[in-house]
């Protein structure tokens, strides 16, 4: 029984690490300035896991594969040393990881989230909502209306609560359904909710931040390629979280100058 | 509540220490009692940390709450809840006076009955008035109530309301239960002929100071955020 | 051998004759701890059938499910779910669960039962609220359960219920009008059963110990459910005032948990100022040590078990206790890492991920000194030592993608997709059902005077292990390829290719489900056609094999037995056999 355990043990670690070696399911190409620091911290730690999980569950099945010998002159033996070598090599190993990857990864943490946005930054405002993304930009006088709640209407398409009638910075606001940005330009997005818990994925950006009602969060990329990919919700909001998406669409400089201008003229 | 009838329950009970006047001598019962009233405390003292838990997580509540906005109103505390204070600061007074009562019922017995008698008579009358003291105390409570209700501050007026309603209900709710508790340990005392172990005494007077603290600090909370 | 000190106060009255005295309302621990057990496997065969529910319409999103329009016409017209009712399954999964299976199972049921028979006392310290704790669960279940009647549903907000979602009232969604007020008044209720026992656990350990009993000697079952039950009493007792006041926003118009300016329904709603991270921050204050509640006495079970059967003494025991009191002191300083992506302060996400990553530490050394003690061994493979050895695999994996998660920028991509949930399912949920089934295997011949069948014992063993593998390890694959959970379909252009796996993960959780049948059929068949057991079959040495199976109503049938020794001689050497038990005054040479 021991021996198959031993067996069963070392077969199952294995199909599982090859899976995450040959990268069979992986994380998108990606298309940001601060993603690769992730994407290397994360294959850093792989490395590090890696080698403890093989080692544990190994182990583990050599030692039951030697507990199973029925041979009745063999004595039970107490590992070297006892547990001190156990303790000390956890410590060590587990210890010298932890600071590894801490100095690594607040390095990558801070560099998303402690830098400041560019001040040449592309502002653009999102709100979400059950369950649809909704992107701002100010406009050619480059000042964004102010929000009331109260004024939203949802059939007028008036998703913000802008206030056109009376308030003038925010008549030439557009307002879009895809986020639609300039290639290799720092975007700072100002993101609100309008009722409930949202989140913003964007897997190739390796961004993800919650909306919080009641707070405006900032997030700052850069995207390095153009093309169009998806923008999905993590963040449970009711029955059609599952449903909630948007687009993301990087464009040339020139494209992009292209269609806000065409936005604006409409 | 007349008196008359707390002292007849007491001679009652006294009665049957008398009868059965070997029961608080009995080392086998004195140990197992001890034993008991270890248990009950360590017990008392785990719900304690408990009940400090839930009450730090509120204050820690309230501090996140009045930060998150600008709409903390403050008002003026009913001047009830001083006099309140008072009422139960008064209350851990008699249940001290109930302790050293009957603290003392073994120490008495060996001069005499009478003498242990008189003593739980008399302790379980400082006890009746400690649960007097505290029911007054709810119903002050119930005066600052309608004091704020009168001033148009509901539970969902402001936040700052909110937490004093949450606050004061709740610690109303445990002195409630404190109360049910003395009823317990006053019945226990008379049955048992006045033994402070088995009875629970020591046990129920941590609770009760507890609460008496519990009450300060949530009122120099309320004062300094109200 | 007769102790006449001061512990044994508990069980003056006599053992009760009438069937609601000795089965209901039962003082005795034993029959509590078998009424845990009672509605732990209650839960989880309703929890399991959800998630059967949950796969089903994963895989194969529109095949009619027999029977289920029965249970709710509107939320599955057919058979076929909608995705409202898709996240009300999942949240009554999620919630029965974590409360009423892996609080309940590990901690609550075997800690009733053994706790006092391993400390050598006759009850728990207050058996009248022993009891009540445990009817107060099973109200708490109730009330959980009635949300499955009402019109509305069950609630949509998951097991987490995060403000505002949970906390508007029914604008937000199905399941969010009665359905969240039923979730947050049980959850009330099931805090204060669980603060009344974490109360009598730590009373009972403090105080009942027999003579000689010292806390040194107490085995590491008895240590797990000590050290459970501090943590339970702190975290239980934060998570209280979080769903009162979340009650009070539901149902009284404050607003603790709803700011200003929310329109949900296209209806302004009429509060103002309220934090949603103030829910987050109470709820994950409780939320992280629950993970702990779960997982800590089953590691203590194990490490009780495995030198039974390995036939050596634990390695380290006393590294081991060290390394669960760090743990339930660490599990209060980390409960921010569940929250690198909702928006608190940036700076604090390093304060929160240092102390997750060295948590890492003690969980480290504890599964070495398991895998230490396997070394050299003279291993019994029973069911239960295999369930053992399994847990230490399963919690190896379910602890490695711990690092992962603990890192705030690896967390930004990994938060919130079927990463974190297959790290969680393998560390708390499977490796805390593994150490109760090794427990379960273990100590049923103790609770039921009759043995286990060992052949369907392995077989449940070999397809539970294999098949959690099937399970979990694949939904680490989907995360890592970024697929979102909580997700009632997948209709995403990158998440399309990966449903091929989710059928694969569906099919294996039907048949891993499927083999717990065998289980429950074990259990039920033993229970009256079990050969029966002796007064310590395995040759352990803990005073529950110093009694008879089952034990009498006062444990010991009268006796005050007297501990000698620790918990730990197994193949001591010049023994009559090749262990000595704590209660036998044998002298052990050591050396």
């Amino acid at each position: 029984m021991g021996k198959l355990f031993a067996v069963v043990v070392t077969v199952i670690t294995l199909i599982s690490v090859s899976f995450f070696v040959m990268h069979t399911w992986w994380p998108p190409t990606d298309i940001s300035t601060t993603g690769p620091a992730i994407d290397r911290q994360m294959d850093e730690t792989f490395v590090e896991t890696g080698i403890l999980f093989l080692a544990g569950q190994l182990l583990l099945g050599l030692f039951v594969w030697q507990a199973s010998d029925k041979n009745p002159a063999r004595k039970i033996k107490i590992f070297p040393g006892g547990s001190t070598p156990l303790v000390a090599a956890a410590i060590i190993v587990v210890g010298i990881e932890v600071l590894a990857l801490t100095f690594l990864g607040s390095k990558a943490w801070a560099a998303i989230n402690l830098a400041p946005a560019a001040a040449d930054s592309v502002h653009i405002d999102v709100q979400a909502e059950q369950f649809a993304f909704w992107f701002r930009y100010p406009g050619p006088d480059g000042q964004f209306g102010a929000l009331h709640p109260e004024k939203i209407d949802e059939a007028n398409g008036n998703y913000f609560g802008l206030d056109p009638a009376n308030d003038v910075a925010a008549r030439d606001d557009i307002v879009v359904g895809t986020l639609t940005i300039p290639v290799n330009r720092p975007i700072l997005l100002t993101m609100h909710s309008k009722d409930v818990g949202h989140s913003l994925y964007v897997p190739v950006l390796r961004i993800q931040q919650d909306f919080v009602p009641g707070l405006d969060i900032p997030v700052h990329f850069t995207a390095t390629q153009t093309g169009k990919f998806e923008i999905v919700c993590t963040q449970l909001c009711g029955l059609g979280h599952y449903n909630m998406r948007a687009y993301l669409e990087v464009m040339s400089e020139g494209d992009y100058e292209q269609w806000l201008k065409t936005q604006a003229g409409q | 509540m007349g008196t008359s009838t707390l002292h007849s329950q007491a001679e009652a009970a006294l009665e049957s220490v008398v009868d059965r006047g070997v029961a608080i001598a009995n080392p086998a019962t004195t140990s197992r009692a001890a034993a008991q009233a270890q248990k009950s405390e360590t017990g008392m003292w785990v719900a304690v940390s408990a009940i400090s838990m839930s009450f730090a997580a509120f204050t820690s509540a309230m501090i996140v709450r009045q930060d998150a906005a600008t709409d903390w109103q403050r008002f003026q505390l009913p001047h009830v809840l001083y006099f309140n204070t008072l009422i139960l600061l008064a209350s851990s007074a008699t249940l001290e006076l109930t302790r050293q009562r009957i603290a003392g019922i073994p120490e008495a017995l060996r001069s005499g009955a009478a003498a242990a008698k008189v003593l739980l008579a008399n302790g379980t009358y400082w006890l009746y008035l400690t649960a007097a003291l505290g029911f007054t105390f709810v119903l002050g409570q119930l005066l600052a109530w309608r004091n704020l209700a009168a001033q148009g501050l509901f539970l969902a007026t402001n936040p700052s309301s909110s937490f004093f309603y949450v606050f004061t209900a709740l610690h109303a709710v445990h002195l409630l239960g404190g109360i049910g508790g003395l009823i317990y340990v006053l019945r226990k005392l008379v049955r048992t002929n006045g033994s402070a172990e088995t009875s629970g005494l020591g046990a129920f007077s941590i609770y009760w100071h507890f609460m008496d603290i519990l009450w300060v600090y949530l009122l120099l909370l309320l004062a300094i955020r109200m | 051998m007769h102790d006449t000190s001061a512990q044994h106060a508990v069980h003056q009255h006599a053992a009760p004759t009438g069937f609601i005295r000795k089965y209901v309302f039962s003082l005795d621990h034993k029959v509590i701890g078998k009424q845990y057990y009672g509605l732990a496997l209650l839960a989880v065969f309703i929890g399991m059938v959800l998630s059967w529910l949950m796969r089903i319409h994963l895989g194969w999103p529109n095949w009619p499910i027999p029977l289920l329009d029965k249970l709710s016409a509107v939320g599955a017209p057919g058979g076929a779910m909608t995705p409202e009712y898709y996240l009300s399954l999942m949240t009554m999964h999620g919630t029965i669960m974590v409360f009423f299976v892996l609080t309940n199972a590990p901690f609550a049921a075997f800690g009733n039962y053994f706790l006092p028979i391993q400390i050598g006392a006759e009850d728990m310290a207050f058996p009248r609220f022993n009891m009540m704790s445990f009817w107060t669960t099973f109200v708490a279940f109730l009330v959980m359960m009635a949300s499955f009647f009402i019109a509305d549903g069950p609630p949509i907000a998951g097991w987490t219920s995060y403000a505002p979602l949970s906390a508007v009232g029914g604008d937000a969604g199905p399941g969010l009008k009665v359905g969240e007020t039923l979730w947050a008044i049980s959850i009330a209720i099931f805090c204060i059963g669980s603060l009344l026992g974490a109360l009598n656990f730590i009373a009972t350990t403090l105080d009942l110990r027999t003579k000689g009993m010292s806390l040194a000697r107490m085995p590491l079952s008895s240590w797990a459910w000590f050290v459970t039950s501090v943590i339970a009493l702190l975290a239980f007792a934060v998570l209280l005032p979080a769903c009162i006041l979340l009650v009070l926003d539901r149902t009284a118009g404050t607003s603790f948990f709803i700011p200003t300016g929310l329109v949900v329904s296209d209806r302004l709603q009429p509060h103002s100022g309220g934090s949603t991270l103030l829910w987050q921050h109470l709820f994950w204050f409780f939320g992280h040590p629950e993970v702990y509640i779960a997982v800590l006495p089953s590691i203590g079970i194990v490490a009780h078990i495995l030198p039974v059967f390995a036939r050596k003494p634990l390695l380290g025991p006393r590294a081991s206790v060290g390394c669960m009191i760090a743990i339930g002191f660490l599990s209060y300083m980390v409960w921010g890492h569940h929250m690198f992506v909702s928006g608190m302060n940036p700076f604090s996400a390093n304060l929160f991920s240092v102390p997750t990553l060295i948590i890492t530490i003690p969980a480290t050394i504890l599964t070495l000194l398991l895998i230490g003690t396997v070394y050299g061994a003279k291993m019994r493979f029973t069911t239960p030592a295999l369930f053992c050895i399994g847990f230490v695999s399963v919690f190896i994996s379910g602890g490695i993608s711990g690092f992962f998660l603990a890192q705030p920028s690896i967390d930004i991509y990994l938060h919130a997709t079927y990463f974190v949930v297959g790290h969680f399912h393998f560390v708390m949920a499977v490796a805390s059902l593994f150490g109760v089934f090794a427990g379960t295997y273990f100590w049923f011949p103790k609770m039921f005077g009759r043995m286990m069948n060992d052949g369907l014992g392995k077989l449940h063993f070999w397809l539970t292990f294999i098949g959690v593998y099937c399970i979990f390890m694949p939904m680490h694959y989907l995360g890592l390829a970024g697929n979102v959970r909580r997700y009632a379909a997948f209709t995403d252009d990158y998440l399309i290719p990966l449903i091929p796996v989710h059928k694969f993960i569906t099919v294996a959780a039907l048949l891993t489900g499927a083999a717990q049948l065998i289980f429950l059929f074990n259990l039920i068949w033993s229970r009256f056609k079990g050969p029966i057991a002796s007064e310590n079959p395995w040759e352990g040495t803990s005073l529950e094999w110093s009694t008879t199976s089952p034990p009498p109503f006062d444990n010991f049938g009268g006796k005050h037995l007297v501990v000698y020794n620790g918990p730990n001689e197994y193949g001591v050497q010049g023994a009559a056999t090749d262990y000595v038990m704590q209660a036998s005054p044998e002298k052990v040479v050591t050396g």
